[in-house]
């Protein structure tokens, strides 16, 4: 198969066609707009359905809605957009059901900006909803991994009958690369089989919900989603880039995570030993990779796009066993290799 | 010896800079080399500078946005005025002299290419091939691309509505890469 030049963005809605999405609903907002632009054409002339909704709560709830059919179907949006859809993935994990919502975010609080920003993270991986929920969080750090972690998504959402996240930027949205595609078997119905709505002639009625008044009921609804999302840790993905000799580890996810393997290749040449972890599942988190280089003996240093959020995660996971420095890069800053070389060297000379 | 190069595209809007970032990239692409292109957005779209930065290596590229380019193709003054004094030390500057002055060149710092851009597209009939003009005085100089792969892509980034012009394209990265030749013939 040969290669494709295209936007993060469009990977992502390739991604999602070739795996059997055949439902997209969504609300234009920058610089998301070339999946809903690329779904508009693609879905109508594979036999989806593509809703431009009246806003992002309709579209949330209308993934809900394919969901609940065992419809393979997407929702996209940027930061402020995510926040609306906020009580619909909080409903749809609370009633076991599939979907993913790509976050192409951008600086915030608020409208913010239109640049990439990284300020999302706790919102993605903590549950942006109320009640005590997970959804699984995907961050493509390439074009290519865009595609790829898209198709995955729609396995997961199914496999684990909860809402997927990718969780892109700007950055990630709008580079263009190469990609390859991989051609899937039409997606066959069987994966839904036991549970979805479809009209109940000739067996019981199926009733799927979020409300559990009976006495006992939420609890024990409380304690399987725990028990999914623990399950769900065999999932996690990451990839290590010269740790092995590595004394300082970056840890960084998405754009980012590729940014900063240019500052250590470039300090590498100057003789630092530096290595990078880039978390590519968020949620669930890395952590047993994090706690096997601690204990090797190696220190740590996070750099977000955001004043501070992941590096929570990785200082949960190392438990004590390592520092963990950290070097926010302001949104609304485009960042460079150049503006990771000074807290990379600064943590360095903090050698205990 | 590895394969790297990297370069900020610069000009107006409507100068058909990001097309030249495209088929830049695509043309890397085609060579079987690894390559990433970001076009930049936000107020600098609305009627300021518009750019775009392409990196190209034969191994995995880590950064797709560079502060510091090796190369960069200006193609009017306020992109000259911003990204000239960012161009690494003995790094490639092409300028549109059709548009900028040649006292403006950071000469004993970087290597500076003027080829008047615009006149040689009015010369072949339309202002507009300005950009594969430059692209084409880019490819020469750089060496990074073969001239006949960008060629080869133009029908790959331009609209095939608009095929009908690929000829007129192709001569006018030929005009490019010939005036480097002739003016730059040491290769500058």
């Amino acid at each position: 198969m040969s290669k494709l030049f295209v936007k993060g963005n469009e990977a992502i809605a390739r991604g999602a066609l070739d795996a059997g999405c055949s439902c997209y609903f969504g609300y234009p907002i920058t610089p998301q707009n070339e999946i809903p632009e690329f779904m508009s054409k693609a879905l109508p002339e594979t036999g989806g359905q593509f809703v431009q909704a009246e806003s992002e709560i309709a579209a949330a709830n209308m993934l809900l809605g394919a969901g609940a059919c065992g419809i393979r179907a997407m929702t996209s949006s940027s930061s402020p957009g995510i926040s609306l859809k906020q009580e619909a993935i909080s409903y749809m994990a609370g009633s076991d059901l599939p979907g993913v919502i790509v976050n192409i975010s951008r600086g915030g609080p608020g409208l913010g900006d239109i640049g990439p920003s990284q300020g999302d993270y706790f919102q993605a991986v903590k549950g942006g909803g109320h009640g005590d929920y997970r959804q699984l969080v995907l961050a493509p750090g390439t074009v290519q991994e865009a595609y790829d972690l898209t198709m995955l998504a729609f396995d997961l959402a199914f496999a684990y009958r909860n809402p997927v996240m990718i969780l892109g930027d700007a950055i990630i949205g709008q580079m263009m690369e190469p990609i390859r595609l991989i051609r899937r078997e039409a997606q066959d119905r069987e994966e839904s089989e036991s549970w979805r709505l479809e009209g109940y002639a000739g067996r019981k009625p199926r009733v799927i919900k979020s409300l559990r008044l009976a006495e006992g009921t939420l609890g024990k609804h409380n304690e399987h989603l725990q028990q999914k999302y623990l399950t769900a840790r065999r999932e996690c993905r990451h990839e290590e880039f010269m740790t092995d000799d590595a004394e300082l580890i970056v840890v960084a996810f998405g754009s980012i995570g590729r940014i900063a393997k240019s500052t250590i290749r470039r300090l590498r040449q100057k003789g630092y030993r530096v290595g990078l972890l880039r978390p590519i599942t968020l949620f669930p988190f890395p952590s047993q990779a994090l706690q096997d280089l601690a204990e090797k003996g190696k220190r740590f240093l996070t750099i977000e796009h955001n004043m501070g959020q992941m590096v929570e995660d990785v200082r949960l996971a190392l438990c004590g066993l390592a520092p963990c420095g950290f070097y926010g890069h302001l949104p609304g800053n485009l960042p460079t290799p150049d503006d990771f070389e000074g807290s990379i060297l600064k943590e360095f000379a903090s050698e205990a | 010896m590895s394969i790297y190069q990297d370069a900020i595209i610069a000009g107006f809007g409507g100068q058909g800079v990001m097309l030249m970032g495209t088929l830049l990239a695509v043309s890397a692409m085609e060579s079987d080399l690894e390559v990433t292109y970001i076009p930049v957005y936000g107020p600098e779209m609305r009627g300021g500078t518009a750019n775009c930065t392409v990196v190209i290596s034969d191994e995995e590229i880590g950064s797709p946005i560079i502060r510091r380019p090796l190369t960069l193709i200006a193609m009017n003054r306020p992109s000259l005025e911003k990204f000239q004094p960012l161009v690494r030390d003995n790094g490639v500057v092409l300028i549109n002299s059709s548009l900028v002055e040649p006292d403006l060149t950071d000469n004993g710092r970087i290597r500076a290419y003027h080829v008047p851009v615009n006149d040689i597209a009015v010369e072949l009939g339309n202002l507009r091939l300005a950009n594969m003009v430059a692209l084409g005085a880019y490819v020469r100089i750089t060496g990074i691309i073969a001239l006949e792969v960008v060629i080869k892509s133009l029908s790959e980034v331009i609209p095939e509505r608009y095929h009908h012009l690929l000829a007129h394209n192709t001569r006018a990265l030929e005009a490019g890469a010939a005036e480097i030749e002739h003016k730059y013939p040491s290769g500058g």
